[in-house]
């Protein structure tokens, strides 16, 4: 088998069962909340029109903002329940994928629960208050029956929605079958992603299937295909989810934390193999976004992950200034302890800076060698960025060093923020200093003479949980000053090529044997 | 006097954009009568019927129903000792024909076995055969329909029927048939029957006593030949020359 193919499928039981579980969860808390809400709503006008507005208006906010903002909310909720309980909880993963997934759920069962129950032939309802039924008996034997198939179609619907928006999980820390489209995006390993999407595409029409055999049984009255649907359901849930058991089983387990690109994918396998090997337990959350991954190291969500001197130094310590490689790395390593208790283990012996980058042809054809070159001739170049670099605050500081005004900016995945490059689309990009691209497209990187881009050494991070754990310190200060540059980007380089790509535990391999 | 089936007192009624529905009611049903509540659509006949079951609330005055006030009952105990049957039948169509039937009788808490033999028992009732027991509802016919819509209504042994056009929608046969049947059974159960009907040979050919209703007023109240007398509304004798006006005319043209 082909060895991408491979990999992805030894991943499948993992990201499978947390899918199912995150869905399952999802759909079992919006039919808690939407069925009691239709009832109410068919009860009463005056309610219809607002519950059935907000459910539409939850749906127009796009699935991935959705899970995005119960971030921030959560997180304020956890600093609240601290502050008054002595007792937070994980404002990232599972959680907030729950709740945003839970209210995207809503809608389908809602409006169709509202339109079974009021759609139910008027003289049938006349006849239940006329035998002489209560309301509640009126509801439970007449109502809801005769509504039960429009009902089962709405969460026939939700299911479908919940199973696909669950693969958006994955940017805010929740495992799911997203880590294969995310990770593939990043890496281009379009195997990776057609394999998530085929996935989560299976899965929702299993489920899919399964809920119109129920509806089916419903609608005609046959008892054997309710049966034969909700058993197919409940045994395929219950087999899916099965590894999480064992899992719960393992004990302690050491959390590997990574952001969203190929060079963390390699390292996050370096440290998890290295953990593994000395006899540990490992998960890994992978596709953190760069602001959550600090925020949840520190929170203890994760234990250890590589960030960079340079990132922390401005975004964390909320630094402009440069004072060079080495103080940047000491006060960085005091501040951190002292602020968050985090842990700077070393650095891994390489930057990965911020550094514009433009073809060689087009920096020859314009005469640019530096920033303060391209400064000249940035009014009529476009910048090609990834999707955060603008609203950092390196842009802000490099903008301000050199006058720097564009044309034109777009930003892209990294990925394709190279592809721009080759294409036109761009003539400068925010290219990173170890990636392997730079070298295999013999890319001219732009000097910075005014040192307004801060350095970016490469650093091992423990959360503060684990910052006193011997096992975890020893397995991993051996990485410490072990990996230059240079083969950091031929590690990179082996997961972004086009051909003959390796995944990131392979390239991972190719580092340790160095 | 024995304590009234039926006893409206100054009951009135106002539909919600204001329009009086009801004014004025006072109407007494012994038990074992056979009325007939008759009036053009509009007339207030149907609300009139539903105050008496609970399922309209009048603004004002009292309803009792064997001597018990309906706004002091509560209104599914009510309910369930009053057989109520009408046009649209209301047959639960995920329920088989026997459930129909036995429907009130569950509500009651009767055992399974005791709600069969009654279904069983009124099928033969109301001329089904036996074996219609475990059919949907949709595999009868009209006529076949409304007969367990009667069963339904009559399973819990109620004293007191009310019915609401309850022949309306069926063929002119089988309506003079079932109509004849339901007169036999009102006797034979000693059933008090409150009859909404707006064909006024139906409601001659049934009933002991026929109240006449326009724009939500009692106009009329008695025997059918006494509401001939020349006492009675103009009103009220037109509508009950049009039976006989019609059976003259029937006569001519078939023959005698």
């Amino acid at each position: 088998m082909d060895p991408q193919l491979a990999a992805a499928f030894e991943r499948l039981p993992e990201y499978l069962a947390w899918h199912v579980l995150l869905s399952v969860s999802a759909l079992a808390l919006g039919l808690a909340i939407s069925l009691p809400l239709a009832v109410a709503a068919a009860r009463r006008p005056r309610l219809r029109w607002p519950a059935l507005a907000s459910a539409s208006l939850i749906q127009t906010i796009p699935s991935l903002a959705l899970l995005a903002l119960f971030y921030p909310l959560l997180l304020a909720l956890a600093a609240l329940s601290e502050s008054l309980f002595g007792r937070g909880f994980s404002a990232l993963g599972f959680l907030p994928s729950l709740l945003a997934l839970t209210l995207y759920s809503v809608l389908p069962i809602l409006r169709n629960g509202v339109a079974g129950i009021t759609g139910v032939d008027p003289a049938i309802v006349e006849a239940a208050d006329g035998v002489g039924m209560t309301p509640r008996q009126k509801l439970l034997q007449v109502e809801l029956p005769l509504a039960a198939p429009v009902i089962m179609a709405g969460v026939r619907t939700a299911a479908v929605w919940t199973i696909g928006a669950a693969t958006l999980a994955t940017p805010v820390g929740q495992t799911s079958l997203g880590n294969y489209i995310f990770a593939g995006l990043q890496t281009e390993n379009w195997v990776s992603v057609l394999f998530g999407c085929a996935a989560s595409a299976v899965l929702a029409l299993t489920a899919d299937q399964l809920i119109g055999l129920v509806e089916t049984g419903v609608r005609r009255r046959r008892r054997a295909f309710v049966v034969a649907g909700a058993v197919g359901l409940v045994a395929g849930a219950a087999v899916a989810m099965a590894p999480l058991v064992t899992r719960l089983e393992g004990g302690r387990s050491y959390v590997v934390g990574a952001k969203n690109f190929s060079e963390q994918y390699i390292l996050a396998e370096l440290m998890a193999v290295r953990l593994e090997r000395a006899g540990a337990a490992v998960r890994r959350k992978e596709d953190l976004g760069s602001a959550v991954a600090y925020r949840a190291l520190a929170a203890g969500e994760i234990d250890v992950y590589v960030d960079y001197s340079g990132t922390l130094w401005t975004a964390v310590l909320g630094r402009s200034d440069n004072p060079g490689r080495k103080a940047v790395l000491d006060q960085l390593t005091a501040e951190l302890a002292r602020r968050d208790g985090v842990r700077v283990l070393g650095s891994l012996g390489f930057e990965n800076a911020y550094a514009f980058a433009m073809r060689p042809d087009r920096a020859r054809a314009l005469g640019v060698a530096s920033l303060d070159d391209l400064a000249r001739v940035a009014p009529r170049l476009t910048l090609g960025t990834d999707v955060e670099f603008l609203s950092r605050p390196e842009w802000k500081a490099v903008e301000a060093a050199y006058g720097l005004r564009f044309r034109n900016s777009r930003s892209f995945q990294p990925t394709f923020m190279y592809r721009a490059l080759g294409s036109g689309d761009a003539d400068v990009i925010s290219a990173f200093s170890s990636d392997g691209r730079i070298a295999a497209d013999r890319l001219v990187v732009l000097s910075d003479p005014r040192g307004a881009i801060p350095p970016y050494d490469a650093v091992i991070l423990v959360s503060p949980k684990a910052a006193g754990d011997r096992r975890l310190v020893e397995t991993l200060t051996p990485l410490v000053g072990s990996i230059s540059v240079e083969a950091m980007r031929a590690a990179n380089l082996l997961v972004d090529r086009d051909t003959a790509k390796m995944t990131p535990a392979q390239a991972a391999g190719t580092l340790e044997r160095r | 006097m024995a304590v009234p089936a039926i006893r409206l007192s100054d009951v009135a009624l106002r539909y919600p954009n204001g329009v009086s529905a009801l004014e004025d009611i006072d109407l007494e049903v012994a038990p074992g009568e056979f009325v007939a509540l008759v009036g053009g659509s509009g007339s207030g006949k149907t609300s009139l019927l539903k105050t008496v079951n609970g399922l309209v609330r009048p603004a004002t005055g009292q309803v009792a129903v064997f001597g018990e006030g309906v706004a002091s009952t509560p209104p599914h105990v009510l309910r369930r000792r009053i057989g109520y049957v009408f046009q649209d039948i209301g047959l639960f169509p995920h329920l088989t024909v026997a459930e129909n039937i036995a429907i009130t009788p569950k509500l009651l808490g009767w055992d399974p076995a005791r709600r069969a033999a009654r279904a069983a028992e009124l099928l033969e009732l109301v001329a089904l055969p036996a074996d219609v027991g475990g059919r949907p509802p949709a595999a009868l016919s009209g006529g076949q329909r409304q007969r367990v819509g009667v069963a339904r209504a009559l399973a819990a042994e109620p004293r007191l029927m009310l019915m609401d056009e309850p022949f309306g929608a069926l063929d002119p046969v089988t309506r003079d048939a079932l109509g004849g049947e339901y007169r036999a059974l009102h006797e034979r159960l000693g059933l008090t029957t409150l009859m909404v009907t707006h064909d006024m040979t139906e409601a001659v050919l049934l009933a002991d006593r026929i109240v006449v209703l326009q724009s939500g007023r009692i106009l009329g109240d008695g025997r059918p030949a006494a509401l001939l007398d020349a006492s009675a509304h103009p009103h009220v004798r037109d509508l009950l020359e049009a039976p006989r006006r019609q059976a003259e005319r029937l006569r001519q043209r078939l023959g005698a």
